[in-house]
């Protein structure tokens, strides 16, 4: 048997707001707390990072995500705690620096941070950003945070914020700079920048076949050799849901699937979802990692192999759905997906 | 690649070079299906080509990585592939002359606002047969034509998901092949555009005019949805229906 141990496996929430068996939506303030009890609840299933995304809506009401990853840390010992993704463009880079720090802290250096934009652009009006900035934006305070995590004092200077002159930058971290990795959803530029930076790669895949990616690994292998960095870990992104059987995720999924797409697709103009679609990215080919535990774990299995990535985070849930049946499908997650993967991957190693 | 395989209905005197301007999310995909069929291709992002020379090795072997204003004078056919706002920094000079394809969208609710692109008055708001005045302002491929004034301009490639282009591609002929909608001013640009969209994949769906468009645009219709000809054919007639 071959070691598996490199490889790690997490879940991702967006603050994803609840709704009760009848369907009548939950407070954001439930809500909030229900994530933090599946955060708590994942580390006892056996999961090894807890990631929170930033979002500013109705249906996902986490803006602060780190105040709740800090709940999840005082009640875990183990999990790594992260953001999934923290859109750095609308923030400053050296609050979230301090807050994921602080984060650190608290967990006793169990953070990481994400950086990206995800599809939450909502951000951009509320914080007085022109999402039209957005790539300046994201560069030069991505190059700003890459200082900041190497630990002494900063000196910097751009367009996007005040700049910093010999500033030392608090709290310290006691366990070296904090993991980071750049989300990347399908520009290849991204990838670039994240070996540039010497940040992970997150790639975040929400459709299509996860499989084309795998070129993009490659490409940040290279770029990281170009920048005379060592090797860094790929990780992959994708939604879904857990439960007994194919037809029980599915008939959880689906509904609030449809629901939140429908919504959002009215508010940015593209077409409703189609069930022939949702059946299609469900399948062995898609970006839907929706079904039983021996189907999601064989699809992450495949998937890591032809990514050559090494962690696997799940975005567990639709808004819409219930606590219960999340906490059913983190449970199956940690106690049976992981493992199973781990097996699928171990056995595939030794039979090469 | 086995687009190759499906790419003998034209003589190869019919490809003339493609010059994409952009190396984010759609120029790539639209290069690497213009290769397989065929293609020589030109990839170009806003800077210096070593820039992209690992990008194009890997994701897009077979291309050359130049500087934009190399891609575009030595293209047959342009193919606009970079965020809308950064059209805005091309000089139409280096484009004149040239089939250009604008592959890009204005998406305010995904890339933000661009005042250009809010003009509420089209010059030429009815498509030949008035089924898609809609009372709304120009199509946003009739004012990058408006500044492209020495080019022909079609509008194509910008409503199926860029993750979603390469998956769902397939020979002519094969059953669930699907369409993709061209729109252009000029009859001999259009068709072209429509020769390289049936060779990358795609049924043609010829929608009319620059003006006409704006029903590949966010918001329209067909943007972000995969449909076969006859059933992207009916979706955009019951489009036009309602706007009557």
């Amino acid at each position: 048997m071959t070691d598996t141990s490199v490889y790690t496996f997490g879940l991702d929430t967006f603050g994803d707001r609840n709704a009760d068996a009848s369907g009548t939506p939950l407070s954001h303030a439930q809500t909030i707390r229900n994530v933090v009890e599946e955060g708590v609840f994942a580390e006892q299933a056996g999961v090894d990072f807890f990631g929170i995304g930033e979002h500013h809506t109705d249906y996902f009401p986490m803006p602060a995500g780190d105040v709740a990853l800090a709940a999840i840390a005082a009640r875990t010992s183990r999990i790594r705690l992260g953001s999934a993704v923290t859109v750095l463009s609308s923030d400053d880079p050296v609050r979230v620096f301090q807050r994921y720090s602080t984060l650190n802290a608290i967990s006793s250096g169990r953070a990481e941070v994400i950086l990206g934009r995800g599809s939450s652009i909502e951000s951009f009006p509320l914080f007085g950003y022109d999402l039209a900035d957005y790539e300046k934006l994201f560069d030069e305070k991505a190059t700003l945070f890459a200082e900041l995590l190497k630990g002494g004092p900063v000196t910097w200077e751009g367009k996007t914020r005040p700049a910093l002159l010999n500033q030392d930058v608090v709290p310290h971290s006691e366990s070296g700079p904090i993991p980071t990795w750049i989300g990347v959803g399908g520009n290849p530029e991204s990838v670039i920048r994240a070996a540039r930076l010497g940040f992970g790669l997150a790639l975040a895949i929400i459709g299509g076949n996860p499989a084309r990616f795998a070129p993009y690994s490659e490409l940040f292998r290279r770029a990281l050799e170009k920048f005379g960095r060592g090797p860094l870990p790929v990780l992959m992104h994708a939604p879904g849901h857990v439960a007994a059987t194919d037809e029980q995720a599915k008939a959880e999924f689906w509904p609030r699937y449809r629901d939140i797409f429908t919504l959002v697709a009215a508010e940015r103009g593209f077409a409703n979802p189609t069930g022939d679609r949702f059946e299609w990215e469900s399948g062995p080919d898609g970006a839907l990692f929706v079904g039983s535990p021996e189907t999601v774990a064989r699809k992450i299995a495949s998937n890591l192999r032809a990514l050559g990535a090494t962690r696997f985070d799940l975005k567990y849930g639709m808004p819409g759905m219930t606590h219960d049946s999340l906490l059913t499908g983190i449970e199956l997650y940690g106690r049976e997906v992981i493992p199973r993967v781990r097996e699928l991957l171990a056995t595939e190693a030794a039979a090469v | 690649m086995e687009a190759r395989q499906w790419q003998d209905r034209y003589p190869d005197g019919q490809r003339g070079r493609l010059g994409i301007l952009g190396a984010g999310h759609i120029g790539p995909v639209v290069a690497r299906l213009a290769l397989g069929a065929g293609y020589p291709v030109d990839i170009a992002a806003s800077g210096d080509p070593e820039d992209i020379a690992l990008i194009t090795e890997l994701i897009v072997p077979g291309a050359r990585p130049r500087w934009a204003s190399d891609a575009a004078a030595d293209a047959d056919i342009v193919v606009l592939a970079m965020p809308l706002h950064r059209f805005l920094d091309v000089d139409p000079g280096l484009l004149s002359g040239k089939l250009v394809v604008d592959a890009m969208n204005y998406w305010p609710a995904s890339d933000g606002r661009l005042p250009l692109f809010e003009d509420p008055v089209s010059e030429d708001p009815v498509s030949e047969d008035g089924a898609f005045e809609d009372g709304t302002g120009a199509s946003s491929s009739e004012i990058v034509a408006r500044r492209l004034a020495g080019s022909r301009v079609v509008k194509a490639l910008n409503h199926i998901g860029y993750h979603e282009l390469e998956d769902q591609a397939r020979p002519a002929g094969a059953k669930d092949r699907k369409a993709a909608g061209v729109a252009g001013d000029d009859p001999g640009a259009v068709e072209a555009i429509a020769r390289l969209v049936d060779q990358i994949g795609y049924d043609p769906a010829r929608v009319g005019g620059l003006a006409a468009g704006r029903i590949l645009q966010p918001g329209g219709p067909v943007f972000g949805v995969t449909l076969n000809l006859p059933e992207f054919e009916r979706v955009v007639q019951e489009h036009a229906r309602s706007l009557t």
